[in-house]
C-alpha cells in the first residue's frame, strides 16, 4: 500500500465518505473507488468499478477475479453512529464500550448537570434537546439512536424524530408498563403502530442486566445483532471463493 | 480503536516517523476462520504489531513475512490452514483456513 493510499483512507473516514481499495494481488498496484468517482490504476475499468461499488453497497470486502487477474476490495465504511439520549449512569458505561466497538458516539442532554465532558471523556457531548441535535447531526441509516432518559419530555421528541427517519436501529430504556404508555403518547402524537413496532423496549437482550454496565452490555449485544441481521439480508448468502 | 483504520491510524504513524512498514489483510477465508475477510495487521521494522489477522494463532508466521517484505519490497500471498499441514508451518486450530496479503507500505 502506498504511503498516499493511508492518508487518501483516513481522510475518507474523517468525512464520513465511503470508499473500496482494490488491490491488484500480482504486484499490489491500487485503485481507490469512491461513490462518484475512481483514482489509480483501473480508474476506466467498468468491470473492476462494478464490482468495487458493488462491494461498497453490502459493506463486504471480498477477492475477485476479473481478466484472470485477482484483485481484492477492501470495504471501508464509516463507523456506525451511536446516539445515546440521556447523559445518565448507564450511558457512562455504554458510551465507552460502544467506543470500543468503533461506534461514532454522541450523547446528548439539555441538562447541563448531567452532559459534561467530564462525566464522558473522549465522546461526543451535546447539551442541546434530541431532536435539535438530530438535525444538527442527520440521522442516518448507519446510526442506532437510544433513549435512556426516563422523561417522556427528553425521550419522547428523540423517538419521534428517530421513528420518521432511517435510523438501523432504535431503542429505549424503561419497562413494559413504561413502554405501553410510552405507545400511548406516541400514537396521540402521530407515530404508526408499524413505526412504534420499530423501537426495541424494553431496550437490550433479556440476559439478567441489573447493573448500569450490565445494561450497557445487553444494549450493545442488541444493536450487534440487528446490524449483522440487517447486513445478511443486505448481502444474501455467502459467495466463497474458489 | 480495534479495526482496519485504527491499524492504518498506527500504520501512517509509523511510516511518518521513517520506519519500515507492513500490511498484512485477510483476503479470503474458508471454514471458520477467527477474522473476516479484510482484517488488517501492521507491522514495523523491529517486529512490533498494531490489529490481528487470526486470533494470534499465524501472527507469528505473518511477521516475518512482513519484515521480508520491508526488505524486498515484493507483496506476498500466504495461505493458513489445518488441511494443508504438510505444506505450512504454521495452522489454524480452528480448522479454517485463510489467505492473507502482505505487502509493504512504500
Amino acid at each position: 500500500m502506498k504511503a498516499e493510499t493511508v492518508t487518501a483512507l483516513q481522510a475518507a473516514r474523517l468525512k464520513r465518505h465511503a470508499v473500496v481499495l482494490a488491490t491488484r494481488l500480482s504486484d499490489a498496484a491500487e485503485t481507490l473507488v469512491y461513490p462518484e468517482r475512481a483514482e489509480g490504476v483501473f480508474a476506466g475499468d467498468a468491470a473492476l468499478l462494478a464490482a468495487a461499488r458493488r462491494a461498497m453497497a453490502i459493506g463486504r470486502s471480498e477477492t475477485v477475479e476479473l481478466d484472470g487477474q485477482r484483485i481484492f476490495l477492501n470495504v471501508y465504511v464509516p463507523p456506525a453512529r451511536l446516539i445515546i439520549v440521556g447523559a445518565v449512569h448507564i450511558a457512562q458505561s455504554l458510551a465507552p464500550m460502544a467506543s470500543l466497538m468503533d461506534f461514532d458516539v454522541t450523547v446528548i442532554d439539555p441538562r447541563r448537570a448531567f452532559a459534561t465532558d467530564s462525566r464522558f471523556p473522549g465522546v461526543k457531548v451535546m447539551q442541546d434537546w434530541a431532536d435539535e441535535a438530530f438535525e444538527k447531526i442527520g440521522l442516518d441509516a448507519s446510526t442506532a439512536v437510544v433513549t435512556l432518559t426516563h422523561d417522556p419530555k427528553l425521550d419522547d421528541p428523540a423517538l419521534e424524530s428517530a421513528l420518521k427517519s432511517d435510523v438501523f436501529y432504535v431503542g429505549a430504556l424503561g419497562s413494559r408498563k413504561t413502554h405501553g404508555k410510552r405507545r400511548e403518547r406516541l400514537t396521540e402524537a402521530g407515530i404508526t403502530d408499524e413505526q412504534f413496532a420499530r423501537i426495541h423496549g424494553p431496550v437490550g437482550l433479556n440476559i439478567g442486566a441489573k447493573s448500569p454496565a450490565e445494561i450497557a452490555v445487553s444494549i450493545l449485544g442488541q444493536i450487534v445483532e440487528v446490524r449483522a441481521r440487517r447486513l445478511e439480508a443486505l448481502a444474501g448468502p455467502k459467495v466463497v471463493a474458489a | 480503536m480495534s479495526d482496519a483504520l485504527d491499524v492504518l491510524d498506527q500504520v501512517g504513524r509509523w511510516k511518518t516517523s521513517g520506519k519500515g512498514v507492513a500490511l498484512a489483510t485477510v483476503i479470503t477465508t474458508w471454514g471458520s476462520s477467527p477474522r473476516p475477510v479484510g482484517s488488517q495487521l501492521g507491522v514495523d521494522d523491529t517486529g512490533a504489531m498494531v490489529g490481528s489477522v487470526s486470533g494470534g494463532c499465524i501472527e507469528g508466521a505473518v511477521v516475518k513475512e512482513a519484515l521480508a517484505a520491508i526488505a524486498d519490497g515484493k507483496p506476498r500471498l500466504l495461505d493458513f490452514g489445518v488441511t494443508d499441514e504438510q505444506a505450512w508451518d504454521v495452522g489454524l486450530a480452528c480448522g479454517g483456513k485463510v489467505q492473507v496479503f502482505v505487502e509493504k507500505v512504500s
